[in-house]
């Protein structure tokens, strides 16, 4: 048991049961915090090739400290895998003599809550696959006010022209929304916050923010598939 | 007592001891009465093995009021059956029809071992009272009843949480055998009260530091312990437990 080793102050803290859940739920809030900006970002695709790209080129010029936020970002990242991996790893343990019969009782877990770790999973896979294919994709070059920047609009329309990519990026995304769906209130429990009044309230703008993430990615992968259809 | 009696196909896990492999055996069991509870069912199960030079059916049982905590099973995959609030004791022949199968396990996590066919080792759950679970004073004459005003709010909380008879079914139905409702109400009846708040900290350090080490799994939120509980436990217990031990973590 890992809380044999250590038992006191921040390492007993992060070696217990509610220790690696509330960082589970803290990181699960940032990195909700990112998704929220990578969709408003990727909101400029709307504006056509040259406002994207000099959103992109804006971002690829703060040079350090970008690499320093991306840095930090796939911290919080392994950070909640990691933790993910040994709390199911405990799970398991937890319940050697699997039932012959278990039934939900329809009052608490849903299809969201049990399948965690696989909608997780999927959205590991997706995330290295994402990475592989746009920031780390084709790389074009055009000339923007006179300065020659990386045609990233260019990357992203390529990319989704292949109906299959754009309906595996949809798919991709509804996995995420399922994850969240349970991820959101399951964080605020986490950490503690628990209200006859609010915790309602929270469930519902976590379903609604689940859903609009998962709406806006998608809309946006179908867009960029229309707009390499016209062109 | 008038209804027609009815006739049940059993399946029933029957383990000799808490080493040897077990499995799960079929019955068939006529003359059921809508008006038995689940364990007088069974009892006259084991009537009817007995009277054949069988081994009977070892259960878990006592008060049969549905307030020691003492009964147990999963009945067709549920905790105490499929009636909502109600122990396995309190469940009634009526919520089954002729000619059911009922599925009869015994609760299964690994800080639970089974005994024997359905009974199972709670006293995990003692180890976790024992670890924190109480409060230390100098015993002598009753306090005076009005000395230390407790609101209304408050002092319904704790006995909310008071209310949990530690049956242990919250990890039975828990998909990762946790035993976070139950710990978190046996901390919340002490935390919330001015009597408990002078050793909150230790106490959550102690308890959880306990339920970990006695193999229990992580709680994900999805709230089948408060489901399947026959109290009622909610889960602000856990949110409540979830606050205290990071407070403590910070004190401590």
């Amino acid at each position: 048991m890992a809380s044999n080793t250590c038992s006191t102050g921040i390492c007993g803290y992060l070696c217990s049961s509610i220790g690696k859940k509330q960082l589970m739920g803290v990181t699960a809030f940032l990195l909700i915090g990112f998704l929220k900006t990578h969709l408003l970002g990727n909101l400029l695709i709307l504006g056509g090739r040259d406002l994207f790209n000099d959103y992109a080129h804006k971002l690829i010029s703060l040079g350090n400290i970008l690499i320093v936020a991306e840095v930090i970002l796939l911290a919080i990242f392994l950070i909640h895998l990691f933790l993910a991996i040994a709390l199911v790893w405990q799970n398991k343990k937890a319940r050697p003599v699997k039932y012959h019969s278990k039934k939900r009782t329809g009052r608490g877990a849903t299809f969201a809550s049990d399948t965690m770790p696989y909608t997780g999973v999927v959205i590991l896979v997706f995330i290295v696959l994402h990475l592989l294919n746009f920031k780390y994709g084709t790389y074009y070059e055009y000339e923007l006010n006179g300065v020659i920047v990386r045609d990233l609009y260019q990357t992203v329309i390529e990319y989704f022209s292949n109906p299959l990519y754009t309906a595996w990026y949809v798919i991709a995304m509804i996995v995420m929304g399922i994850h969240l769906s349970h991820g959101v209130q399951s964080a605020f429990q986490s950490v503690g916050f628990r209200h006859a009044r609010y915790t309602p309230i929270i469930k519902k703008i976590g379903c609604a923010l689940s859903a609009g993430l998962t709406i806006g990615f998608s809309a946006l992968s179908i867009y960029g598939y229309y707009i390499s259809t016209i062109n | 007592m008038s209804t027609a009696t009815m006739t049940l196909k059993l399946k029933i896990w029957r383990q000799a001891d808490n080493t040897s492999k077990g499995s799960m055996k079929e019955y068939d069991l006529p003359g059921v009465s809508p008006d038995m509870s689940f364990l007088e069912m069974l009892d006259l199960l084991n009537e009817n093995l007995v009277n054949s030079g069988n081994d009977p059916v070892a259960f878990d049982h006592d008060c049969r009021e549905g307030i020691c905590g003492m009964c147990s099973l999963m009945i067709n995959g549920e905790a105490h059956g499929p009636q909502k609030l109600t122990t396995t004791c309190q469940l009634h022949m009526r919520s089954f029809k002729d000619g059911d199968t009922v599925v009869i396990e015994p609760f299964r996590a690994k800080a639970f071992p089974v005994h024997k066919d359905l009974m199972v080792d709670r006293s995990a759950f003692d180890e976790i009272i024992a670890a924190g679970g109480f409060i230390s004073m100098n015993a002598g004459n009753a306090p005076d009843g009005n000395a230390i005003p407790i609101g209304k709010e408050t002092a319904d909380l704790a006995m909310d949480a008071a209310a949990c008879i530690g049956c242990g079914a919250c990890v039975a139905s828990c998909e990762n055998a946790s035993a976070m409702l139950f710990t978190s109400a046996k901390l919340s009846q002490l935390a919330l009260l001015p009597q408990g708040k002078a050793e909150a900290a230790e106490r959550a350090q102690k308890m959880v530091k306990k339920m970990d080490e006695l193999g229990f799994g992580n709680c994900t939120n999805a709230a089948e312990c408060e489901a399947s509980c026959p109290k009622g436990i909610e889960l602000s217990n856990i949110a409540r437990m979830n606050r205290e031990f990071f407070k403590s973590s910070l004190s401590k």
